[in-house]
């Protein structure tokens, strides 16, 4: 049985482990918010970006010469997967659940008898994946949200995957990350970001757009000249928004995570601090019993 | 919103800049500066790095130096989405020639057109920034 001594040290190492994680959870509560804000104020540019990219996109549609972003190289060979993770671990399952989902992926696609090629945006992403695939990670991109997510850096990453595109390295590419639906709930998303397609939510604004006003676009240049200036920049969105998302999403499983560990914490101070005083009682009671009995044997 | 106004946005990835009800907006398109009235047809265009001129009235009340974009003209709206914006009065013309030098020695020691190409457009953008400034 553990000694008075030893339960005191036990009792205040779990408390200040508590004042760590709540403070962690505190840190988490505050970045969260500007991760937040900062998801909410790009939203107008990706808005307007999926607006003329749908209208873009439905009046090329079917005609020839459509840039490749759009159309694709034609073949379906070499994927990039661009997984976007944290770089610090201590939330939760944020970071294995991405490595998960990638590892799924590119799992299916070597068994469908494709080429995998990983980048990865964070540390805690490649150090997962290292160990099964250290051989299709290209590079890895850390501090990317230090000390602020800025376009730039997405900007740079989607140049990188045009010039493989171009260069015809790369087929298609994907970005796996997590999209933040509350601080209890993340979803692992996979997106395809070349060659470009709508997705359902885009096809509601472009449809819902030409319903209403029916507006026929003068195009200046024209089309396809727009278009290979606005999808690049499209790319650069989307992963702008993607890392944006796994940002807030990252800091709400940690806000979650440290918030469990420091209940906990709690939990278990209480429950030693109850074994702390039985022990205690039991020392007091053998003491008494001692010099009872030692009185009663004079 | 008032029937004789353009409604004009400016946007970059990271927040929507301007908002608000204009009379007139001249944005430099990369076929030619074109002026956004009400009623104008609608329109998309490529935007060259320039200065975008807003009208109240009759006279210019604010001028924004972007560096490049695109637009979306509707019959009442003026949609401008820019990676790079900042008034022009904030324009600094030392920085931007200094970052004009700097563009050309890249062009001058650029070996593939990708390394050519930033530095092209990056002197664009400071030849067009100095302009707008002077």
């Amino acid at each position: 049985m553990a000694s008075l001594k030893d339960l005191r040290n036990r009792i205040s190492s779990v408390k200040s482990t508590q004042k760590i994680t709540s403070a962690m959870k505190m840190v988490a509560a505050a970045k969260l918010r500007r991760a937040q804000e900062q998801a909410e104020a790009s939203r107008p540019y990706a808005e307007r970006m999926d607006r003329m990219l749908g209208s873009l996109a439905a009046s090329v549609a079917g005609k020839a010469g459509a840039p490749p972003l759009l159309a694709g190289s034609g073949k379906d060979d070499v994927h990039l997967i661009i997984v976007g993770t944290a770089d610090r671990g201590l939330c939760g399952g944020f970071n294995s659940s991405i490595a998960r989902e990638s590892r799924n992926q590119i799992n299916a696609l070597k068994a469908a008898g494709k080429t995998v090629k990983v980048l990865c945006v964070g540390r805690k992403g490649r150090d997962q994946l290292r160990r099964e695939f250290s051989d299709l990670i290209i590079d890895t991109i850390e501090d990317i949200a230090k000390p602020a997510l800025k376009f730039d850096s997405a900007h740079q990453i989607s140049e990188r995957a045009i010039a493989m595109f171009e260069a015809g390295e790369i087929d298609v590419c994907t970005i796996v990350y997590a999209e933040f639906k509350s601080v209890i709930s993340q979803i692992v998303t996979t997106q395809q970001l070349i060659p470009f397609v709508a997705s359902a939510k885009e096809e509601d604004g472009a449809k819902s757009e030409t319903d209403n006003d029916k507006l026929v676009y003068d195009y200046e240049p024209e089309e396809e000249k727009i278009l290979a200036d606005l999808l690049p920049r499209n790319l650069a969105v989307q992963i702008f928004k993607a890392l944006l998302e796994n940002n807030a999403s990252e800091q709400g499983a940690r806000m979650s995570a440290m918030d469990n560990a420091t209940r906990n914490a709690g939990e278990m101070i209480s429950n030693l601090n109850r074994i702390y005083n039985r022990t205690r009682q039991a020392v007091i009671t053998n003491e008494l019993i001692e010099i009872i009995s030692a009185k009663e044997a004079m | 919103m008032p029937e004789n106004k353009v409604e004009f946005e400016l946007v970059s990835p990271e927040k929507l800049l301007v908002s608000k009800d204009t009379d007139m907006v001249v944005v430099p398109g990369e076929e030619g500066d074109f002026g956004v009235l009400p009623r104008h047809a609608p329109m998309i265009s490529t935007v060259r790095p320039g200065v975008i001129s807003i009208y109240e009235g009759k006279t210019v009340s604010e001028r924004i130096f972007i560096a490049g974009g695109v637009a979306e003209v509707t019959p009442t709206r003026c949609t401008v989405l820019a990676e790079q914006a900042q008034p022009v009065s904030e324009i600094d013309p030392a920085a931007a020639r200094q970052s004009l030098q700097d563009a050309q020695e890249d062009l001058a020691a650029a070996k593939t057109d990708a390394e050519r190409k930033v530095a092209e457009r990056q002197i664009a953008v400071s030849t067009a920034m100095i302009r707008a400034s002077a």
